[in-house]
């Protein structure tokens, strides 16, 4: 009885409005993940990461739009594999090897082409070497895909701060956009059929081009007419002082932000780097705050940062920190050998680690049932 | 409330104002009505009112506008934002946010109103719209009055106290055409809003308007007076009033109700003379009663003539079914958009298709030109099956006009646009011009297609589509944005063709179009066929689709004010 109730109490709610995770939090999740991933080369450890990203995607994304990004993304991933391996059989790679596979005819290059190799001799452990970096890569992919797919791209850019209010407002815009056009583009596409001209084709693709961004151009323009009616840009009066104080403090900042990036670079200005750089963020961001001030624009029911945004990001960078402890500490089993070749083994410790990332998979509001959504035909 | 100081406005290189001599003042509280043709500027005199005149579209202003005291002059859209709410045509275009919710927020987020009177005003305007299922749910995901009615309320939130309003319901359904205006009225009655609406679909709103402000002609100085009072002298008016001035009634009424009452003698008159059951119907057809149709395939067909029957040998094109569908099923996206349709036409004969937005017309019209594949069943369109016909063949047998008819022409002439016709079609070359100069008299050659009225570009589209002769025609809602002038003209072109053999489908909302047209009439509800039959005797009976002057005339099948003008003139010749 007890236990039941206490079950309950800790199962995920059904995401809604007032309960919906930061899309901050989604971010923070899945760059940890990343993070976790750009430490290791151990496929295992790599392949685990993959699980875990789609075990919560799966787990938790919704049906908008935007959660469908997901398979693309983990397509991108593969494709990058392909042609990391594509280029190392083609280029060679600088690994030694003993194990040939095959050769492939060499290409004699002229002598300013020197170190570029095109065949050759193809090593086992040119093609591991690149598998487990192809890996990497496209483990990384699919983290930042799982992110889109789970955070909402629109709440995430309300969260930005209020100077930055109207550029976000144009992305939005923006992101509503590309899909409307793309139905554009398909419903007069099919049209090319009723004037008896093929439908199929990249001909009839070119030709509705014309069309499709005159419409567009149509839409947007009335879509301008429509936010400024609703007050889209509509300015506080701000005293002179404050908006002269702004422009200063940005500009400042974002010099500041140059110079030290550049100072941490540069070997000789290691010592006044860091100082600068962290003066000139400051005062960007007090410019940032201050600009906001010209804006009149209030929130609605923001996203709050609750414990379960805690826990989800949390999770993510409790993944990233092990990790990188783990790779300062037992770096051999996080970077298995290529030269001489062995078999990758899965290390307990990170891999315990990395389900750690699963967290989100319980702790995140569940999303609610697929309900059969009619999508409203033209008409 | 809205004060008009001698306006008139001019678009840069016109030579005449688009709206001239305005000089009148709308009074807080009222529904003002706005009239008249298509190109006579409402639109513009709308846009003066919320300051997109003159500051977003450009052009010289000249006179005064004060809305709540602000001349719009010095005030622009934004600063008006919070006294003056605007929905345009198309509520897609108006929509900045993705979810319902949030765009009812956004415009008290850009006046900067505090977080909980946001959330009180958002739940308010949600039950008053009747939108609170729909809170979570995508924009793009709603049906066309859903839409609408988001749209209207994104602008109420910020409780402005006038609306202003561009054709509101001529996209939308007559149900729920009556749910926005029920809103309407519910804010005027109750909070006091200033309403000022454009509107063609006057058999629709005129019962609402207090006040009706007529602009006869472009440029013309506008009427301003109650709605029985315009109605008697405007060129455009519902058939309510159509059928009032016809007999006779003083004063004019505005509403079915009204008139009923008036209607003993007329009825009386019309009495003795039976309203033509199927007037003008195709040759050889017979009357088919109101049945459920789905499931009687075989009985049905076993009530047309031999000659349409398909086991006839080897028939000629030209008395093939113009289109046949049999079990017909369509799913789009996992939903099930049509079941167990079963239609058959014969040439010269028109049908219409009703039913609420998302019913599956759209989605018929596409599968009989081929954009969809059926996933059961079977559809055929003169002899041919539309989705493994190439396109080239197809147009010879059926031809669409889609919803917007633009999606046809990619020409920037009007010359351009029927020489690729002809090619497309294989027609001798100046076929499609002919057409053009029958359907369209007086349109230059070097016009372009965006320069022409909605009227104009839908002629357009239709010559383009005939050019090919199909036997069978289809048009996706024909009547958006015509005022009546041009949907009288498209109903005569109609008619011309369905008396030369063409059938003709019609998807449409609306009611009185089918009246004037259709031989038959075929309602859809989710994706199913629930009634099918002549139109006289599906109309009389449903409340949504029937037309004014049969609602007047009810239990008589009259349908349209020609055919009592006709009865009434055969009365008195036989006296």
């Amino acid at each position: 009885m007890l236990t039941s109730s206490v079950r309950t109490g800790l199962r995920a709610p059904e995401a809604g409005r007032s309960n919906a995770l930061h899309p901050g939090a989604w971010w923070v999740w899945a760059l940890g993940l990343g993070t976790a991933a750009s430490r290791t080369t151990n496929p295992l450890l790599l392949g685990l990461l993959v699980a875990v990203a789609g075990y919560v995607v799966a787990a938790r994304r919704s049906e908008a739009p935007w959660a469908r990004s997901y398979g693309a993304f983990v397509k991108l991933g593969l494709f990058v594999l392909g042609m990391r391996l594509v280029f190392a059989v083609f280029l060679g790679s600088p690994i030694p090897g003993s194990h040939t596979l095959f050769t492939l005819p060499d290409v004699d290059l002229p002598e300013w082409a020197e170190g570029v190799r095109i065949g050759g001799r193809v090593t086992a452990e040119t093609l591991v070497f690149a598998l487990y970096d192809g890996l990497k890569l496209a483990t990384l992919l699919i983290c930042v895909g799982a992110a889109n797919a789970l955070a909402n791209p629109a709440r995430l850019l309300k969260s930005l701060p209020g100077a930055l209010y109207e550029a976000g407002v144009a992305v939005v815009v923006a992101l509503t956009f590309a899909p409307q056009l793309i139905a554009d583009l398909q419903r007069l596409r099919a049209a090319r059929r009723l004037r008896g001209r093929p439908d199929r084709g990249v001909r009839g693709l070119l030709q509705v081009g014309l069309p499709v961004l005159e419409g567009a151009l149509e839409r947007s323009v009335a879509l301008a007419a429509a936010m400024d009616a609703r007050g889209y840009g509509r300015t506080a009066a701000v005293p002179p002082l404050v908006r002269h104080t702004t422009s200063v403090l940005t500009l400042g900042g974002l010099l500041g932000v140059c110079a030290g990036t550049y100072g941490l670079l540069a070997a000789e200005g290691a010592g006044f780097g860091l100082p600068v750089l962290l003066l000139g963020v400051v005062a960007a961001l007090g410019g940032l705050r201050l600009g906001g001030r010209r804006s009149v624009r209030t929130r609605y029911r923001p996203d709050v940062w609750g414990v379960r945004a805690w826990l989800v990001s949390g999770s993510g960078v409790a993944v990233a920190a092990l990790m990188i402890w783990f790779a300062a500490t037992d770096p051999a089993a996080l970077q298995p050998g290529v030269v001489p070749l062995v078999a990758p083994t899965l290390p307990l410790w990170p891999a315990a680690c990395v389900l750690l990332g699963l967290l989100p998979a319980f702790a995140a509001p569940a999303p609610a049932p697929s309900s059969r959504t009619p999508r409203k035909e033209a008409g | 409330m809205i004060r008009f100081e001698d306006v008139s406005v001019t678009y840069d290189g016109a030579v005449e104002p688009t709206v001239a001599g305005v000089d009148l003042t709308v009074p807080e509280g009222e529904l003002v009505l706005l009239v008249g043709p298509s190109g006579v500027g409402k639109s513009t005199l709308l846009g003066t009112v919320s300051g997109l005149v003159p500051h977003f579209t450009g052009g010289t202003l000249h006179g005064r506008v004060t809305v709540d005291g602000r001349d719009t002059r010095t005030h622009k859209p934004r600063e008006l934002a919070d006294v003056v709410g605007t929905v345009g045509q198309d509520p897609l275009s108006h929509f900045v946010t993705d979810t319902v919710e949030d765009e009812l927020a956004y415009g008290m987020e850009s006046l900067g109103l505090a977080p909980d009177v946001m959330r009180r005003r958002v739940e308010e305007t949600l039950d008053l719209l009747g939108l609170a299922d729909l809170r979570d749910r995508p924009i793009a995901t709603l049906s066309g009055g859903q839409q609408q009615r988001v749209a209207i309320g994104s602008v109420l939130t910020p409780h402005p106290r006038v609306l202003v309003l561009d054709e509101p319901t001529s996209a939308l359904d007559p149900a729920a055409a009556e749910e926005v205006l029920a809103v309407l009225q519910r804010l005027v009655h109750d909070l006091g809003t200033t309403v000022l609406m454009a509107e063609h679909r006057l058999e629709r709103v005129v019962q609402y308007a207090d006040q009706v402000l007529l602009l006869p002609a472009p440029g013309a100085a506008p009427v301003l007076g109650t709605p029985a009072d315009i109605m008697a002298l405007s060129p455009v008016h519902p058939p309510v009033v159509g059928l009032g001035r016809l007999a006779g009634w003083e004063p004019l009424p505005l509403t079915v109700r009204d008139a009923r009452r008036r209607s003993g003698a007329l009825r009386g008159q019309l009495s003795d003379s039976a309203p033509p059951l199927w007037a003008a119907g195709p040759p050889g057809a017979e009357r088919v009663g109101t049945t459920p149709v789905a499931g009687h395939a075989s009985q049905r067909a076993s009530r047309w003539p031999t000659w349409l029957s398909k086991r006839r040998p080897a028939p000629s094109p030209t008395e093939q079914t113009p289109a046949e569908t049999e079990n017909l099923a369509v799913r789009r996206a996992h939903v099930q958009a049509l079941h167990k349709v079963d239609l058959k036409l014969t040439p010269g004969e028109t049908l219409a298709l009703m039913g609420r937005n998302g019913a599956g017309k759209s989605t018929l019209l596409n599968t009989l030109v081929g954009m969809l594949e059926p996933s059961a069943g079977s559809v055929r369109v003169g002899g041919a099956t539309p989705h493994r016909t190439a396109p080239q063949d197809l147009i010879r047998h059926v031809g669409l006009v889609p919803q917007e008819p633009r999606d046809l022409l990619y020409a920037d002439t009007v010359a351009a646009e029927c020489a690729a016709a002809d090619q497309d079609a294989g027609a001798a070359p100046g076929a499609c011009r002919a057409l053009v100069g029958e359907l369209l008299p007086g349109i230059a050659d070097d016009t372009h297609p965006r320069d022409l009225s909605e009227g104009q570009r839908l002629t357009l589209a239709l010559a383009v589509v005939l050019t090919a002769k199909p036997p069978l025609l289809l048009l996706d809602e024909p009547t958006r944005g015509l005022d009546y002038a041009a949907k009288a003209r498209l109903v005569a072109h109609l008619r011309g063709l369905a008396e030369a053999g063409h059938a003709i489908v019609l998807a449409t909302h609306d009611v009185e179009l089918a009246a004037e047209l259709a031989h038959r009439v075929v309602i859809l509800a989710d994706g199913e066929v629930v009634a099918d039959g002549p139109t006289a005797d599906v109309v009389v009976s449903s409340p949504s689709f029937a037309p004014q002057v049969t609602k007047i005339l009810a239990p008589q099948k009259w349908l349209t004010v020609t055919q009592v003008e006709a009865a009434l003139a055969e009365t008195e010749g036989a006296k």
